[in-house]
């Protein structure tokens, strides 16, 4: 980082040699293939070091390497990689698409992977299928009301703090670099940031305890692996988010299975 | 003309059209909503909203996106905010003050019954996304937050950090989610429209061909009726702020199939964007509007200094350009306005970075004004994007800025009830054309995909759905879906069969260039039929020498790809032909013949309308036909922001 980019730095270019996991399709093996680019501009993004690359592969007739992307401004949350074993490459609150290449060196070797988590299988080369986190999300990740009857919006006063922490945790994007950080494949971060963010809320507390044990439930069929602690995630999570909304979701979990043991029922919002 | 324009303005004087719209709509008994199947396409603000709310109202709905994720539509990176006329700051909005900005500011080019009811809605949109648990931002007595944003002198926009977008949408994306869980939407991700079904006896939308993006498989589904919440066409300029993935293909289908499209060449250039940096660059990052709040844009009096390190700039060497033509708005100015003057500054060579298409905002004064915590608390996470994309730190030294295309206000030519001139065919967000005329002021386009999708389409599907009957479902396996499926195929095949010598990239690179130039900020005679020289002659050459590795039935990001640049080089054509006609200059719209001192010149003699444009088939020139424009409730007045 500097604070203002010299005439020369901006010229700055870089080769590089690049290991890419391949893979046709969901039921092919795959394997690394190695590739090299060179005149790399140090101010492209990494995705953009990638359509250069992919170019290349285009004119000798090769077919380009596939990964997912959208919005390249860090929000979609499409992106991913493992780049040299690091999801989005390691850099703090950084996304793929907002990595730069200024961090690398003039002929460092870079290793790219997809995620690499059992509930997120292999679509092609870097893409994977993360649609389960979609169908954690429906099984809770919502407040129960139709359109058309909410108060108005000031009659519920919201603390600032509150809002603030609620704010934190809805942060997320949903990228799956916790998952892919997670020794066990975990996705405990992103569940307990979809809780944390509806209970700083008043409106997430008449179906709190009943959220909490959906979407745990609905994480477990999915086929994440268990929490043990490792805190891989937090630190993977481009938006930062706290292990401190984990601690909330083992608390509201533990309180559903004691509330739900007590009424011998689903409970349904006494939080 | 032939297209049959009827808008369906309501009766009555305009703060009442909606509710008589309302009372007058025909409704579905609640036990036979479940019988009709409702088709949305996109599954941003307003076809997620949609999706959901038709749910819950008992509908059978099934929702498509090309994104892996309804969460990542492209809604999701909207920084800024979303007005709404709520007046909780007590500085005198209200319902008929944001109507009469949002007509003013899209200069005098849209449809007031449209705009007011958008206005009306607002309100309603806030206490929605409340109720759904979006974090807006609070005050310490816990009731909600506004800032001012570009173009208004009232604080009207309610905000979520820079991040209220992805918070709007995943309102929008819990609701869908929910109806999804409970069965009521099918939701299908990484798939894409490629061709709308019109019934030939009937002339209504009948249903959609898509293809699976991941096994290639073209299928058709027939419904009762077919919504695109699809977004604009920004990224006919290759460069702009729009992800990667937002396309044409669903409306110019659609156009294709009949759908009228107004005003193409309304396109939105945004003053606040990252500047190019190299020609590797595959798109430009907004910094919000917001930062115009508090950042002051400058560039240096004199072009000797440009290279100099602002620092060593004095006060009296810069100039403040926008406060010194606009003194009432000064660094709020609409978006159009802002985006030309920093072209003319950088036009004058007094342009600031690598290849001095640049300007400054600074935010030295609010820093010394507010100190470094308070700034940091409104723009950190803003500040931090620029640091990561540029490597330079704006506290210390200022952003450069530069307009990039971001918003585009043209779409399908929809009815007061959101419908295209296909019966059954409805168009919602920033796909129709309907609210903001020539130019969008800031924090109205979410504003308007939540209010098509949460509050106008449920009453106005129902209306149309009312009048037919559940039986008449198309049979999806007919002749009118074979034939549709057999020339999705055909193209997908011809696509990959060029096997030419350039990549899909390069022909769009091309054109987005060549658009950039002759259809961007300003636009001349000259410069459109050059365009239009040219737009043929790429198109002929793609077709000859594009190449698309790979094979049609399985997954392959770059036939997707090469079917949206096909689509656009033959869009870019409309573009700058409804540029050429159009010989005014209206709110993003600026043809150089027409300006006095350097400010749009409208000309409401000949051009107080709509231009809808109709498809005559493949080879024949397009038709173009005429809405008028009546306005009764806000006085026709040149846009003055002095």
């Amino acid at each position: 980082m500097t604070d203002h980019a010299s005439a020369a730095d901006h010229a700055r270019t870089l080769s590089l040699k690049l290991h890419i996991w391949r893979q046709p399709d969901r039921a092919s093996a795959g394997k690394m293939v190695t590739y090299t680019v060179a005149d790399v501009s140090i101010h492209a993004s990494f995705l953009e070091m990638l359509d250069i690359l992919n170019e290349q592969l285009i004119a000798n007739g090769e077919e380009p390497v596939a990964f997912d992307h959208d919005c390249r401004e860090g929000i979609c949350g499409a992106c991913s990689l493992m780049i040299n074993g690091r999801p989005h490459g390691g850099k703090p609150a950084t996304m793929t698409c907002q990595l730069h290449m200024r961090i690398f060196h003039d002929g460092d070797e870079i290793w790219i992977e997809p995620w690499r988590a059992h509930a997120f299988p292999v679509i092609k080369d870097l893409c994977v299928d993360r649609s389960a986190f979609d169908h954690i999300v429906a099984r809770g990740g919502f407040v129960t009301t139709n359109c058309g009857s909410a108060p108005d919006a000031n009659d519920l006063l919201v603390p600032k703090d509150h809002a603030e922490r609620a704010m934190d945790a809805a942060a997320c994007i949903g990228c799956g670099a916790c998952v892919a950080a997670c020794p066990n494949g975990s996705a405990m971060l992103f569940v307990a940031a979809k809780l944390a963010h509806l209970h700083h809320l008043p409106q997430g507390q008449p179906e709190r305890l009943h959220r909490t044990q959906a979407m745990v439930s609905a994480m477990d069929a999915a086929g994440f692996g268990n929490c043990s602690n490792h805190y891989e995630c937090e630190a993977a999570c481009p938006k930062e988010i706290s292990r401190d909304v984990m601690a909330m979701l083992n608390r509201d979990y533990a309180k559903a299975a004691y509330v739900s043991r007590e009424r011998d029922e689903p409970p349904h919002g006494s939080g | 003309m032939t297209l049959k324009l009827y808008p369906r303005t309501p009766s009555g004087p305009i703060e009442q059209q909606w509710s008589n719209a309302r009372f007058e709509m025909k409704l579905v008994n609640p036990a036979n909503k479940r019988k009709y199947k409702v088709i949305v396409i996109g599954s941003g603000l307003a076809g997620g909203a949609a999706a959901a709310t038709l749910a819950e109202l008992g509908y059978d709905v099934a929702c498509f996106c090309f994104q892996d994720s309804p969460r990542r539509a492209h809604s999701i990176a909207a920084q800024g905010g979303i007005n709404a006329a709520k007046n909780y700051q007590n500085d005198g909005d209200s319902v008929h003050r944001l109507f009469y900005d949002t007509v003013k500011g899209g200069d005098f080019r849209a449809r007031e019954s449209n705009v007011h009811r958008l206005a009306e809605v607002s309100v309603d949109i806030i206490d929605q996304c409340v109720a759904m648990g979006v974090p807006f931002a609070r005050e310490y007595g816990g009731t909600l937050a506004n800032r001012s944003f570009g173009g208004a002198q009232v604080s009207r926009t309610f905000y979520a950090r820079g991040q209220t977008g992805q918070q709007l949408l995943l309102g929008v994306y819990a609701a869908l989610s929910r109806q999804i869980g409970a069965g009521k939407v099918k939701m299908f991700p990484r798939t894409e429209m490629l061709d709308v079904v019109v019934d030939p006896g009937t002339g209504r939308a009948a249903g959609v061909v898509i293809r699976d993006l991941v096994t290639g498989a073209v299928t058709s589904y027939a419904a009762h009726a077919v919504i695109l919440a699809t977004g604009g066409y920004g990224n006919a300029f290759y460069l702009s702020t729009n992800a990667k993935g937002s396309n044409i293909t669903a409306t110019y289908r659609a156009y294709k199939r009949g759908a009228g499209f107004a005003n193409p060449c309304f396109t939105q250039i945004h003053p606040t964007c990252i500047p190019v940096a190299g020609d590797y660059q595959s798109k430009l990052t907004l910094m919000s509007e917001s930062l115009r709040n508090d950042g002051r844009v400058w560039v240096p009096k004199s072009k000797d200094d440009v290279a100099k390190h602002p620092d060593q700039i004095p006060d009296d060497a810069r100039d403040y350009y926008l406060e010194r033509k606009y003194p009432s708005f000064g660094n709020l100015s609409p978006r159009d306005i802002a985006s030309r003057a920093a072209k003319d500054q950088c036009d004058e060579g007094r342009g600031v970075g690598p290849g001095g298409r640049g300007v400054y905002l600074d935010f030295r004064d609010a820093l010394r004004r507010d100190g470094f915590d308070k700034v940091r608390e409104k723009y950190g996470n803003l500040f931090d994007m620029y640091e990561r994309i540029t490597g330079e730190n704006p506290y210390k030294v200022p952003m450069r800025i530069y307009p990039a295309v971001h918003y585009t206000m043209g779409g399908l030519w929809v009815d007061y009830h959101l419908q295209t001139t296909i019966p059954g065919l409805f168009c919602l967000g920033e796909a129709n054309f309907s609210d903001h005329g020539a130019n969008r002021l800031g924090a109205s386009a979410l504003m308007q995909g939540l209010a098509d999708g949460y509050l106008i389409i449920p009453y106005t599907l129902g209306h149309y759905l009312a009048g037919v009957a559940a039986k008449d479902l198309a049979d999806a396996g007919g002749a009118a879906f074979q034939a549709a499926e057999a020339g999705v195929t055909a193209r997908l095949d011809k696509l990959v069969g060029v096997r030419g010598k350039r990549s899909v990239d390069s022909f769009h690179k091309e054109l987005g260039h060549l658009l950039w130039e002759s259809c961007g900020m300003a636009r001349s005679k000259a410069s459109l039929t050059h365009a239009l020289d040219e737009i043929p002659r790429l198109r002929d050459e793609f077709w000859r020498d594009v190449t698309v590795l790979g094979g049609t039935g399985s997954f392959n990001q770059s036939l997707e790809n090469a079917g949206r640049v096909a689509d656009y080089l033959e869009f870019a054509e409309l573009m700058c032909k409804d540029a050429l006609v159009r010989e005014e200059s209206c709110g993003g719209h600026f043809r150089t013949e027409h300006q006095i001192d350097g400010e749009a010149k409208r000309d409401d003699e000949r051009f107080c309308h709509v231009a809808v444009w109709e498809h005559a088939g493949d080879g024949n020139e397009p038709i173009r036909n005429i809405e008028p424009l009546a306005f009764e409730n806000v006085k026709l007045a040149t846009r003055s922001y002095k």
